[in-house]
């Protein structure tokens, strides 16, 4: 590094450009397109996660005051498996696709042959830090392009052992990480790149969409929403109120954006819901769960406030059933149930993105289902229930990124599965393959010979071209026999 | 956005529009345009409607694009029937959910990916193409379950009040709806909140779009065009060098008389076989439209006066006009242009560095064939690549070497007919793509459904966390599930 550290240089328009500039050259260059560079780079990530386990736990620590356990489960081992296929698959998805071709362009043959896409820029986000800085990363380095990394500046820990470890691991000629906040992500937003990948609000996604708009660039966007949990009554109810508490709780403290957001049940079914959900609650975290060390903390103050003027409104503050403990200056706040808060309070219309859970009450469960999609579609819904027509009603109903059945959060964890959100809760998908797929560009190919040259293609133009032609394009075989027939 | 003043006001006022598009929401809703049984009598109404106003359409494209009903057939009637007839074909299958395999650690567990419409979709068509670009992604969108609002080009009006007229006769009319006009209607579309947009035309009116679907993170298909260079190699064999100069006059001037997005936009060739194209083409073109050049025959005319005079333009640069070598001859009257070959124009003139979009080609010489790879490589990517070559090793370099939306060796624009393949751009030809089951897919949402039970449950997925759940989860997931019995039986440390 040429600078040191006291005239370290602020990342501006200018640097963008530069930075642009370079890597296109280096893209030119076609470094990034041979199998060998793309695994010994998806090789050097695992390294990362693998020699650095240590140093990236505590870095996270440092930043969200997360428990070791999720750490390593959400963003360590999903890393791992991530790369892991990748490189078992690479040389598959590599492959270009053959594909079938029909009469009208007889004789012909034709492929399908993926290529990178370019220069990419992905933005990370605070909540899993180094999960969805690297995950998507291992998608763009896999199809070959070259990449930008803009990890969370709200986890400056983590921000910069991931600047040091991938500059030390990873070929910096090609993959670069540029820290910084506001400033640093508009001066990278106003370069022209082949694909943005951003994952975080709905409000800065619009930002970077706006962006991207003025060069017409391709955009994913993971952002979040309320996903709802159905509760119906004939259920294994211990392993249910795991799972939720676990897709709630455990997942960052309920600050993720597939996490439990509200609750709907039966007016009948809620007590013994309530009751079980504290039972665990109190098993999991104690009497004091500010005391626990198994629970994350707040990411900041601004969350921290936001998150008490939910409970603080008005129209809320009566409804906490269980929970409510707050400890300002540790960030720290406790898993907190609401019951039957009205569907105007504050809490109800935006994303809680925290431990606040309200339960909703129903007579019929169906007849939440219309009332879940028209507050915009989650990136997840959830249900569980036994009822077999309750479970296909709600699969074609309910619209959202994704659906668990009779479980929360674990469809994020299976590669073979698209995860990506649809209307509010973001655009194009993610995971295994569709990481792959997301940062290429799939070319057609058609291999013509000069043979068999249809001449009713040409002018002159006449009825009996026009007949061929009709027969031609209809994929009729005795219908251009019939033609040529009678054309001769 | 271009368009005449006097369309701007034919058309829908304000409060219509979202009236009507009220209605199509409704419709969404009520989940009708869901079933298979909807869908495909949509589609089967479509194909009826081509059927009965065949003549109808000639006569339209006639009026606003001078094309022959053989080019109509060709270009465009007969690609959406086909289009229709293979979306008929395919539609419960792609309606169907796919299986995903899950691994054991999941077990039991189901998952499925299960496409489902986005809802209420805009698509807007450009005049070059006004049937086939206006219907075909409206196949795709009905096949996929959504209701519809086409917006058809207002540069094409003959055409544009057809399937104005005409579509409510035999589509569902709640769920499908035509909405004409220009830029003030356009505007006004582009207020309302869609669940997709798909845009066919220019880059300027693209990001336009593209920003107004920000506010409800709209997601969009862009397909634009672009320079779309055609590599012409020494083919040793003197009857495919006929056949290769026949689909290149057919190319250029063949649809929309160069008015194409995957048309002919200029020619490579190797210096020394130069002057041996050129006599060819001229041959050709002669065969092709007639030997008087004032009354030609069976070509497309210009569609209006401003691109009449954006052409125009091209050709007044003094060291452009310099380089013609055939054609030149203009009537701003008829909106016609000779078809035009230009003998290396400079690279820095607008006709090398603007999209053509007319009949005008320039052949650019090299000095050795393999310099076409570089010189295409420092252009923006164009929406297809043409090369005309039977040297395989070539081939292989120009797959791998630049990018494009399409590649099509020895021929060209056929690659448009193939179902089978995505059509859509990359770079600056667009994103998002379309034809054959990649309709259906750029008009849905592909939902992630996970099904588990009750039944085996993975304790150490939850906290109280201690170190044995997190020997667990790591054994679970690096799939090491003989490891995870050794330490469920106590036997790993």
């Amino acid at each position: 590094m040429a600078e040191d550290s006291e005239t370290k240089k602020v990342f501006d328009a200018e640097a963008a450009a530069s930075l642009m500039k370079e890597l296109r050259g280096t893209y030119a260059s076609g470094k990034t397109r041979s199998y060998e560079w793309r695994v010994a780079q998806l090789k050097n990530l695992m390294k990362i996660v693998d020699d650095h386990e240590k140093d990236i736990l505590d870095a996270i620590r440092a930043d969200l005051s997360k428990p070791e356990q999720e750490s390593y489960i959400a963003e360590i081992s999903i890393i791992k498996s991530s790369c892991t296929r990748a490189l078992g698959e690479l040389n598959r998805w590599m492959k270009p696709e053959k594909v079938k071709t029909s009469i009208t362009t007889f004789p012909s043959s034709a492929e399908i042959v993926s290529e990178p896409l370019g220069v990419v820029l992905i933005i990370g986000a605070w909540n899993f830090p180094l999960l969805l800085a690297l995950d998507p990363a291992i998608g763009a380095i896999a199809a070959g392009n070259a990449v930008v990394l803009k990890p969370s500046e709200l986890c400056p820990a983590t921000s910069s052992l991931i600047a040091k470890l991938v500059g030390k691991y990873l070929d910096s000629s090609c993959i670069k990480v540029v820290e910084g906040a506001v400033a640093e992500t508009s001066a990278l937003l106003e370069q022209k790149w082949d694909k943005i990948f951003f994952t975080g609000s709905g409000r800065v996604g619009r930002i970077v969409m706006a962006a991207a708009a003025k060069h017409l660039t391709p955009v994913a966007l993971e952002l979040g929403g309320k996903c709802p949990v159905v509760v119906d009554s004939d259920i294994n109810l211990p392993v249910a109120i795991r799972r939720i508490a676990g897709g709630k709780w455990a997942s960052n403290n309920g600050q993720a954006c597939i996490a439990p957001d509200y609750i709907v049940t039966t007016k009948d079914f809620a007590p013994k819901l309530i009751d079980a959900l504290k039972h665990e609650l109190e098993a999991w975290y104690g009497k004091d769960p500010l005391e626990s060390k198994d629970l994350a903390h707040i990411v900041n103050s601004n969350h921290f406030a936001r998150l008490a003027k939910l409970l603080d409104d008005d129209k809320v503050s009566g409804k906490i059933i269980h929970g409510g403990q707050r400890d300002k200056a540790n960030l720290k706040f406790a898993p907190t149930i609401l019951l039957d808060v009205p569907e105007d309070s504050l809490v109800m219309n935006e994303e809680i993105f925290g431990p606040l859970l309200p339960i909703l009450t129903v007579d019929k469960l169906e007849d939440s289902f219309d009332m879940i999609t028209s507050r915009g579609k989650p990136l997840a819904a959830y249900l569980f229930t036994n009822n077999k027509k309750l479970k296909e009603k709600f699969v074609k109903t309910v619209s959202a990124g994704g659906l668990v059945i009779n479980d929360t959060v674990l469809h994020f964890a299976e590669k073979t599965l698209p995860f990506g959100g649809v209307g509010e809760s973001g655009m194009g998908s993610y995971h295994g393959k569709f990481s792959y797929e997301a940062f290429s560009h799939r070319k057609s190919v058609l291999y013509r010979g000069f043979a068999g040259d249809a001449s009713a293609r040409y002018p002159p133009y006449s009825d009996r071209k026009l007949k061929l032609l009709k027969a031609l394009l209809s994929g009729s075989v005795v219908g251009v026999i019939l033609a040529l027939i009678g054309w001769s | 956005m271009t368009g005449s003043g006097v369309n701007g006001m034919i058309g829908m006022e304000g409060g219509r529009v979202e009236e009507s598009i009220g209605e199509l929401r409704r419709t969404f809703r009520s989940g009708e345009t869901r079933s298979a049984a909807w869908r495909k009598a949509q589609l089967k109404a479509l194909l009826q409607l081509l059927r009965d106003n065949e003549n109808k359409i000639f006569e339209a494209l006639k009026q606003d694009l001078g094309k022959h009903p053989v080019e109509s057939y060709r270009d465009e009637l007969g690609v959406v029937e086909k289009s229709v007839k293979y979306s008929l074909s395919h539609v419960d299958e792609w309606m169907a959910p796919k299986k995903s395999s899950l691994p054991l650690i999941f077990f039991p567990g189901k998952g499925q990916v299960l496409p489902e419409p986005l809802g209420l979709v805009l698509i807007f068509s450009s005049w070059n193409f006004p049937i086939s670009l206006a219907l075909d992604p409206v196949i795709g969108a009905i096949s996929a379950g959504n209701s519809v609002v086409l917006k058809p080009s207002e540069q094409a009006p003959a055409c544009s009040s057809f399937l104005a007229n005409t579509i409510p006769l035999y589509l569902d009319s709640k769920a499908i709806k035509v909405i004409e006009g220009g830029a003030a209607i356009s505007q006004q579309l582009l207020q309302q909140k869609w669940d997709k947009i798909f845009f066919t035309g220019s880059p300027s009116v693209a990001r336009i779009v593209m920003s107004a679907a920000v506010k409800h993170l709209t997601p969009v298909t862009i397909e634009l065009g672009g320079k779309c260079p055609t590599i012409f190699d020494n083919l040793s064999s003197p009857s495919d060098t006929e056949v290769a100069v026949k689909r290149v006059v057919g190319g250029k001037w063949g649809p929309c008389n160069g008015q194409a997005c995957i048309g002919v936009d200029y020619v490579l060739v190797e210096e020394k076989f130069a002057s041996h194209l050129i006599e060819m083409l001229k041959k050709t073109i002669k065969k092709f439209y007639g030997e008087n050049p004032k009354e030609l025959k069976d070509i497309s005319k210009i569609v209006n006066k401003h691109h009449f005079q954006r052409l125009h333009n091209l050709l007044k640069e003094p060291l452009v006009a310099a380089s013609i070598v055939h054609g030149g001859l203009i009537d701003e009257e008829k909106l016609f242009i000779e078809p035009t070959i230009l003998l290396d124009p400079p690279l820095d003139a607008e006709i090398m560095t603007e999209e053509i979009f007319g009949p005008l080609l320039p052949i650019i010489t090299l000095k050795n064939i393999e310099e076409s790879i570089e010189f295409i490589n420092s252009r923006p990517k164009p929406l297809a690549l043409y090369a005309f070559t039977n040297d395989e090793a070539f081939k292989r370099r120009i797959l791998s070497e630049t990018s494009s939306g399409s590649v099509t060796f020895n021929d060209i624009i056929i690659q448009f007919v193939c179902d089978t393949l995505p059509f859509g751009g990359v770079g600056q030809s667009g994103f998002g793509r379309y034809h054959g089951k990649y309709s259906f897919d750029t008009f849905s949402h592909e939902k992630a459904v996970l099904r588990r039970s009750f039944f085996l449950e993975l304790e150490p997925r939850f906290p109280p966390w201690n170190d044995f759940k997190l020997k667990f989860i790591r054994l679970v997931y690096s799939f090491d599930y003989l490891g995870l019995i050794l330490l469920l039986l106590g036997l790993k440390r």
